[in-house]
């Protein structure tokens, strides 16, 4: 059984009085521990398949399990509790809280979503933040650190919790190819160490070829697959 | 396992409070402005209430402690005919008697002083006017409304038999002086007209104005110009030892005057506060009713500011609500970080609202402001502020706060993660 299986997904949203047809049947299963990409041209249906799979919005039509549950059955609450314990997302911007120091963004989803006790979480952020090499920057705001550090604290708080799965859309558009390489070995590190499925959208081609499975998009159809996933 | 989950609370709601108040510091010159406002209508609300208290207190003082006592107990259907000063309605000797013995076992009274009330003209040989006289026991009036004495504005403070205190508006009028003799006419409840000569050996100031009219003689002299037989009073005023407690006390004894009756089985007595007896009570509803409108008005200032700030807030953090929900923040969470945002400037607005008002109220104390009440000059401003007030007002304060945080908290809990992460 894969961690992500999508049959006939489909998804419809209106732009003003205009229907967009954002994914059209989409099927395809993921196993766990993958290191995936969705590629594609803007507007193909890559981000719109990344929040429905980071149960961020519902099929149209289809059915679309993660981790064994329906996400179309989740009501508001209880989506938020599944991405808490099941996913991590990776920004385009980064999406680090300015208020909080690099230490704080990292054990804000430990804190406020899972309630982790203090040792645990003192455990777990210190081991993240050494592997990522962020921990002498941790008294540091996101306004103190480079955008190459953000993604890395990023990638920390994405991994803190242990999800099954990491989302990370776009993860490198923000960065200079150096630095965009930088973050996916370090996402492929982790994924070697923590054991995480990662599924990330992009359209640079040096970070695609970093991938073992490809899917590529186009007009929200799936119209091409490399690398080990089940396009049925 | 209980231990660690309570404690995880508390750190969350430690976390909360920490988000809450970087978030205020963040936009440091905007939170300034608004916890200042508020501030200032702290501020402003607690220096009215204590100015204005003080006025009222003062009023009311004035008026109790000069003039009416804190209550007074007349025969039954006097109070409707008091302008009249109605003879045929005075308490007779059985009534008094048994009126006296209730009001001698009660604890809360400091005194009390039975009056005869009537009217009559007042006479320096060339001129007559009319006076309204007051015959009293004058150590018991002088209990009773301990002030009177201070209206004493020429002659002597004491007052014996044979003697009259005069108002101001009749002496200046009739160019009467302390040491001269002026004769008093009354007409009695049978009609028949009596007169008598007095020395006038004090001079009294208004308490309330320039139209006071009234005059005091001793009891024994009204008694003889009314042609009295016995012993006859038109009204008690009583004085308690506590003013605060003149609701409960009334109570008490009204319900001890409404068993006595008279042998057509009706009620004797009629008791009245002094909320009764004077207009001026209604100048102290108005003060009352104006402090309402100025902690209305706080309010509305704490509501809108805070509103104004919150709905800002929300929208200037769209992305950043997106990407805590996103990462699985319930919505719970999300509504208790804004509402906490809300409450500490209410807090902090509330604190230094009381502590600039209390500084300022000292401020006003020390600097002995005076102010003219009626006749009364130069009064001095006792400005006094409770810690109840300051209690709450800081708690409306506080609780709007929290109210008017609630419409953008619960936007922010209830906006869809997708969209709140498309935001730009």
């Amino acid at each position: 059984m894969g961690l992500i299986v999508a049959e006939d997904v489909t998804k419809d949203y209106r732009m003003g009085d205009v229907a967009v047809k954002a994914l059209k049947k989409i099927t395809f299963s993921l196993a766990p521990g993958a290191f995936t990409a969705f590629i594609g041209p803007s507007g193909s249906g890559k981000t719109t398949l990344l929040n429905l799979i980071g149960c961020l919005d519902k099929p149209s039509a289809g059915r679309l399990t993660v981790a064994d549950v329906d996400v179309s059955s989740l009501d508001r609450k209880q989506s938020a509790i599944f991405r808490g314990k099941n996913i991590g997302f990776i920004f385009q911007d980064f999406n680090l809280i300015p208020v909080l120091t690099v230490y704080e963004n990292v054990e804000y989803p430990l804190l406020m979503v899972q309630n982790i006790p203090a040792p645990e979480r003192e455990k777990r952020v210190t081991a993240l933040l050494e592997a990522v090499g962020m921990l002498e920057q941790k008294g540091k705001y996101p306004d103190q650190i480079s955008g190459g550090q953000k993604q890395r604290v990023a990638v920390a708080r994405a991994l803190v919790t242990n999800p099954k799965l990491v989302l990370a859309d776009e993860p490198t558009a923000n960065l200079d190819h150096k630095t965009a390489y930088l973050v996916i070995e370090l996402m492929k590190k982790m994924r070697a160490e923590f054991k995480t499925t990662f599924i990330f959208s992009t359209h640079d081609q040096k970070v695609v070829s970093e991938a073992e499975t490809i899917f590529t998009l186009e007009d929200g159809e799936l119209v091409g697959t490399h690398g080990g996933a089940n396009n049925a | 396992m209980a231990n660690w989950s309570a404690l995880t609370e508390v750190q969350t709601m430690r976390n909360l409070f920490k988000i809450a108040v970087r978030n205020l510091m963040r936009y440091k010159r905007r939170t300034l402005l608004t916890a200042s406002l508020i501030t200032i209508g702290v501020v402003f609300v607690l220096v009215f209430i204590s100015v204005s208290g003080s006025f009222k207190n003062m009023m009311i003082g004035q008026i109790t402690d000069s003039m009416i006592g804190h209550m007074q107990v007349h025969r039954k259907g006097y109070v409707a005919s008091i302008e009249n000063l109605p003879l045929n309605l005075n308490l007779k000797a059985g009534a008094i008697a048994r009126l006296e013995d209730i009001l001698d076992k009660q604890p809360e009274l400091e005194a009390y002083s039975p009056r005869i009330k009537f009217g009559g003209m007042f006479s320096n040989f060339v001129e007559t006017a009319n006076i309204r006289l007051n015959g009293v026991y004058p150590d018991k009036e002088l209990k009773s409304v301990p002030l009177l004495a201070s209206r004493v504005t020429e002659g002597k403070k004491v007052l014996g038999k044979g003697e009259i205190w005069i108002p101001e508006l009749l002496a200046k009028g009739m160019k009467v002086k302390v040491g001269d003799t002026v004769v008093v006419v009354a007409t009695n409840k049978d009609g028949s007209v009596n007169g008598k000569q007095f020395i006038v050996s004090g001079v009294l100031e208004s308490a309330t104005g320039p139209g006071g009219r009234d005059g005091y003689i001793h009891i024994e002299d009204a008694m003889e110009v009314l042609r009295m037989d016995g012993k006859e009073i038109s009204e008690f005023a009583i004085r308690l030892k506590d003013f605060g407690k003149l609701n409960s006390f009334n109570e008490k004894l009204s319900g001890l005057l409404s068993k006595e009756l008279n042998q057509q089985g009706k009620p004797i007595f009629e008791l009245h506060t002094w909320e009764k007896l004077s207009p001026f009570y209604n100048i102290a509803r108005m003060i009352d009713v104006m402090t309402f409108f100025i902690k209305l008005m706080l309010i509305a200032i704490v509501l809108i500011s805070i509103m104004n700030v919150m709905i800002m807030a929300v929208y200037e953090r769209i992305r950043e609500i997106g990407t805590i929900a996103a990462i699985g923040t319930l919505p719970g969470k999300i509504l208790n970080m804004f509402l906490i945002e809300g409450l500490c400037l209410g807090v902090v607005g509330a604190v230094l609202g009381s502590i600039v008002g209390s500084a300022l109220i000292f401020i006003l104390n020390a600097s002995k402001v005076t102010f003219n009440f009626g006749q009364q000059k130069g009064l001095i401003l006792h400005a006094n502020i409770y810690p109840y007030d300051i209690i709450v007002i800081s708690a409306t304060v506080i609780i709007v706060s929290v109210i008017a945080s609630l419409q953008p908290a619960f936007k922010a809990s209830r906006m869809e993660p997708i969209k709140a992460l498309r935001h730009v």
